[in-house]
């Protein structure tokens, strides 16, 4: 038996319903949900290995090229670690990431802005975090995108994350944003999250030194998951 | 002064999205020759012990229209009810038997379907069996942190009677709302209404 994952903070994520994301209005429960610790069901969880991997997975200027064409846009690396509440680095992870291309277009059947698709670039990539939980791709920053929800709201440049870590309890989609984006502060789905601290912690940094000189400039962008309790106690859970 | 505590905050989650499928199921939207075939789109990868089962499954909103774009998740035990994990440390689950399956809602009339096996029963953390059943996750467009909630089958009745979970709920006329229904043999259909009159149990795990 085990300790279990330490509770989300649910004041911390963005409520279920936040109005200015119009969407949210109807997909969101208003039910409160169920709490209970986790079990065995929510504390294990798919792992990936190595070997799901192809040789351009975590290289987006290329997974999708034909012959020796590339991606157009500013080359960048994102890089981070992929860490628990706790600072415990989260190994062998998968990690998969989707985008627009440069002009903020979207390579999808549903998508319609009229910015032209880049016949080299397909928008997905994945990558396994390493034995201390780093993880690093490379592709194109993404444009900004505009989207009907008022009449004039634009995504700021963003990077879709989904992660896995090591349990089902762990389970995680977001976004990464890029420092110094004016877009960021006017965003209605940025703005779901309820505290500055929490969207800042979604902003990567420019890293001048992982940046490769003359070729593409890094981002770092640190992840973290749940933690998992570990205490030597364990007594028994009131109300079970 | 109190020493800080210097615990890290989870990051905070954001929506999926309508794009989603670009980075989970590339294939299903056409983006084809990056990956090989879509994760998690078999679960069963050879000869597996347990009975074959398909669950399929809508996800509604409050106005009572399927998503379209939705994408799904499962989670659950092999028929010993055992995890293919390796947090599983009771014993070694069946090796053609993934566990997790991942399927978008069809662009058109909302559906998911997953072929599978049915599970076996899983401890409670007292010790008490938990009843049959499968963890979903949902994300789609218009969710801000992805939902987590379970399908219990419909010819379980005692051991549903007696779940640690089922029975934890106070509105004891939505349990209904996390049991299946049965259109054929093997077959198990599980529509998911995110708010409204039949809006279905979820769960902060």
């Amino acid at each position: 038996m085990t300790n279990g994952y330490v509770n989300r903070d649910r004041r911390w994520h963005p409520a279920a319903l936040t109005p200015d994301y119009k969407t949210s209005v109807a997909r969101g429960p208003r039910h409160a949900p169920l709490s209970f610790p986790t079990t065995l069901v929510e504390e294990t969880g798919p792992v990936f290995g190595h070997d799901i991997l192809g040789q351009h997975d975590n290289d987006l200027i290329v997974n999708f090229a034909k012959g020796d064409g590339m991606a157009i846009g500013p080359r960048i690396i994102v890089h981070g670690q992929l860490r628990d509440e706790f600072g415990r680095g989260v190994p062998d992870t998968l990690i998969e990431v989707w985008q627009a291309n440069a002009g903020g277009r979207y390579r999808h059947k549903k998508e319609s802005y009229l910015a032209p698709l880049d016949p080299n670039f397909g928008g997905c990539g994945r990558c396994i975090t390493d034995a201390q939980g780093f993880y690093e791709f490379r592709t194109i920053m993404p444009g900004p995108y505009p989207w009907p929800n008022t009449m004039n709201d634009w995504r700021p440049a963003h990077i879709h994350f989904s992660i896995f870590g090591q349990a089902f309890a762990q389970r995680l989609i977001t976004q990464m944003y890029f420092e110094g984006d004016p877009l960021i502060w006017r965003c209605p789905i940025v703005d779901t999250i309820p505290t500055r601290a929490g969207i800042e912690s979604l902003v990567a940094p420019l890293d001048m030194a992982r940046t490769v000189p003359m070729d593409a400039r890094a981002y770092k962008f640190d992840i973290t998951l749940r933690g998992r309790r570990q205490t030597l106690f364990e007594n028994r859970m009131e109300g079970l | 002064m109190v020493q800080p505590l210097d615990h890290l905050k989870e990051s905070p989650s954001q929506t999926a999205g309508p794009y989603v499928h670009i980075g989970c199921t590339p294939n299903f939207t056409g983006i084809s020759g990056v990956y090989p075939q879509d994760l998690g789109h078999e679960m069963i990868t050879g000869e597996v012990s347990g009975t074959a089962i398909r669950i399929t499954g809508r996800v509604i909103d409050g106005t009572g229209t399927p998503l379209r774009d939705a994408m799904i998740e499962i989670w659950q035990p092999d028929a010993a009810g055992l995890f293919n994990s390796p947090a599983e440390t009771r014993g070694t689950a069946d090796p053609n038997f993934t566990g997790w399956g991942r399927a978008a809602s069809d662009m058109v009339t909302g559906e998911f379907a997953f072929d599978t096996v049915k599970p076996g029963a899983v401890p409670f953390v007292d010790g008490r069996l938990q009843a049959p059943h499968v963890t979903f996750w949902v994300v789609a467009r218009g969710i801000n942190l992805g939902l987590h909630t379970r399908m219990y089958f419909p010819d379980e009745d005692a051991a549903n009677a007696a779940d640690p979970i089922l029975t934890r709920i106070e509105h004891q006329n939505r349990v209904r709302t996390l049991i299946a229904e049965t259109p054929a043999e093997g077959h198990y259909h599980f529509d998911i209404h995110l708010q409204g009159p039949n809006e279905t149990v979820f769960f902060d795990i």
